[in-house]
């Protein structure tokens, strides 16, 4: 059986490079918004890793002198009621942010695998079985399948990626299911199977690499959506618990009456959500196009 | 069509039954919870320990037994007693029900109000600037988080114009007027962002009609641009519409928990919120499990018109 796996040559590291390349040109000259997205995406994940040196004072450090004072040179983006410098804030909940939203993107799209492979390429009563309770789980509002289980598991950024990853990648696994269906029809697999190989070793060598288009553009279409959620929960005071500069935490809490008197409070965190989301969503629709036709428009 | 209803209605069973595990499950894996915070509401001096307390909810029964009792008595309408207030949790349901129903029709045609005709006009001018304009609106839309949408509605005009949307609920039946002023603002926003998909949806259904031959036909027997669009594609173009309504009924339970937060407004939303932060399991279990059962059911009558609207569905 390795014979047959060895003689299929790996991808020189050389060429590989020269692959990205190419695709990043592409990306570039056929689609300038989804490339725009990139960008700006990019733009924001450097700010949260490097929120730490960009961030003028510390996120809950309180300056009573200066409370709720709109934006100037000394406070960028305004102070709130209790001082802290939204500014600096904000960078952080930048970083918080990409932390949620890569790593529940991750889990989202392991368990999309494990689950879409398994049922996709066994099939029979397996496949049967899941799928219903996937149809069940799907039936639930997704926000209020989170309340429930934030109630159960108690608030905090781990459950919070554990939770968003569990609930995007049931969902998700139905488009990886799909794909597996009709890759475990070609006739690459079936000659697999016709010499004797491992289910194992055509899961690995067969099916994973040629739903991979798939994958890759199920995880970036998720990164917005795990973002957005998690925004939504930390505002209804369910996600990563205060005094952490959550986005959506600082539009609510004890944080909400002071957005009367300082309304500058109100925007900022908004505005970065709706941009990261919007540059997520463009670039995931742009390389869905360019990876996987058959998803477009869905 | 006969038919048809009942295959529909088989295919719920399993779906409802996998969707009750899911609620009972989740539950369940808190028992010592509920029984800790019960013991914690009465005085520590009552007579009520623990294992007499687990054995009259229950508990103490094997799981397959506890679940069989709870699916019995949630279809015979009994979803438990809520842990701090006297109400049973049906009755509490039952007086949130029509409210979040109400916000989330008044949204529905805000949304079909905004989205159709745009969509349709979107087809119609294929990469014109409207079109872009459109699709750029709809993909904005899509980014734009409800709750800091509903946020600004609430702190912008009343700091520059000291108006502020009405936070107190009337019932309809009480005064209409008051009841809708109330709700339409948080409608209106609900509806909007509802309508980002819908719009797209609209379009590429109508996009995919006017490449028919049949409207080619139309166009080619001399029938105005108007004609076609309006008697021949449309009908055929808003089908799949109707089946996105069925789609985005979770997204506008989803998006009605925000709004009802916001705009306290005492629908399912709010009712699931505070049951959450009272820790008040019954309650959170209750509407857990009625909002799965109305997806399920709102799905199944739009399974059920599309079969009405297209034959071909029918017979498939």
């Amino acid at each position: 059986m390795t014979t047959v796996a060895a003689a299929v040559p790996d991808a020189l590291p050389g060429r590989d490079q020269a692959r990205w390349w190419r695709f990043t040109v592409r990306l570039f000259r056929t689609k300038p918004l989804g490339a725009a997205g990139a960008v700006v995406f990019a733009i924001f994940l450097l700010s949260g890793i490097f929120a730490g040196v960009l961030a003028p004072y510390g996120i809950n450090e309180t300056d009573l002198a200066h409370r709720l004072e709109p934006p100037s040179r000394q406070f960028l983006l305004g102070t709130d009621h209790l001082g802290r410098d939204l500014f600096s804030r904000v960078l952080m909940g930048a970083r918080l942010s990409m932390i949620v939203g890569f790593c529940a993107a991750a889990l989202a799209t392991v368990v999309s695998i494990v689950i879409g492979v398994l049922t996709g390429y066994l099939g029979g009563w397996f496949d049967m079985l899941t799928q219903r309770l996937v149809d069940a789980w799907m039936t639930f509002p997704d926000l209020v399948l989170l309340i429930v289980i934030v109630s159960v598991v108690g608030p905090g950024i781990t459950q919070i990626v554990i939770i968003l990853g569990l609930l995007y990648g049931i969902a998700g696994s139905r488009i990886v299911r799909g794909a597996v269906t009709s890759v475990r029809e070609h006739v690459y697999t079936h000659a697999a199977q016709s010499i004797g190989a491992g289910t194992f070793h055509i899961l690995r060598r067969h099916i994973l690499p040629n739903v991979m288009p798939v994958v890759i553009v199920l995880f970036t279409t998720r990164v917005g959506a795990v973002i957005l959620s998690e925004a939504a929960l930390s505002f209804l005071g369910l996600g990563v618990p205060p005094p952490a500069p959550t986005w959506g935490g600082m539009l609510s809490g004890d944080g909400r009456t002071y957005l009367y008197l300082g309304p500058w409070l109100a925007l900022a965190p908004g505005i970065c959500l709706t941009v990261v989301v919007y540059a997520a969503n463009v670039f995931g629709d742009a390389l869905r196009d360019l990876l996987d036709p058959r998803m477009r428009g869905t | 069509m006969k038919t048809y209803i009942l295959r529909r209605l088989l295919a719920m069973v399993p779906t409802l039954f996998f969707a009750s595990l899911i609620v009972f499950v989740s539950m369940r894996v808190i028992p010592g919870d509920v029984i800790d915070l019960m013991l914690a509401q009465n005085d520590v001096s009552t007579s009520l320990d623990r294992e007499a307390l687990e054995a009259a909810m229950g508990l103490d029964q094997p799981m397959a037994t506890q679940y069989v009792r709870w699916a019995g008595n949630a279809l015979s309408g009994d979803l438990g007693q809520s842990l701090w207030r006297s109400t049973p949790v049906t009755e509490q349901i039952l007086a949130r029900l029509p409210v979040t129903f109400e916000l989330g029709l008044l949204a529905l045609v805000v949304a079909l109000s905004v989205a159709v005709p745009i969509g349709i006009f979107s087809a119609t001018r294929q990469d014109s600037a409207l079109d872009y304009t459109a699709r750029s609106f709809s993909l904005v839309m899509l980014a734009i988080p409800g709750f800091w949408l509903g946020t600004l509605v609430m702190v912008f005009p009343s700091v520059w114009w000291r108006w502020a949307p009405e936070l107190e609920y009337t019932p309809f039946l009480v005064d209409p007027i008051a009841n809708l002023t109330h709700l339409i603002v948080p409608a209106i926003l609900l509806g909007l962002s509802l309508s980002a998909v819908t719009m797209r949806m609209t379009r590429t259904m109508m996009l995919e009609v006017m490449r028919q031959d049949y409207v080619r036909t139309a166009r080619a027997k001399g029938l105005r641009e108007r004609a076609v669009v309006v008697q021949h594609a449309l009908k055929n173009g808003l089908i799949p519409v109707v089946t996105l309504i069925g789609l985005q009924a979770p997204l506008l339970i989803g998006g009605a928990v925000v709004m009802e937060q916001i705009f306290v407004i005492p629908g399912m939303g709010l009712l699931l919120l505070e049951g959450v932060y009272e820790r008040d399991y019954p309650v959170i279990s209750g509407v857990f499990l009625v909002v799965g059962v109305a997806v399920l059911l709102i799905n199944l009558l739009v399974d059920l018109s599309y079969g009405w609207l297209d034959p071909k569905v029918r017979y498939g």
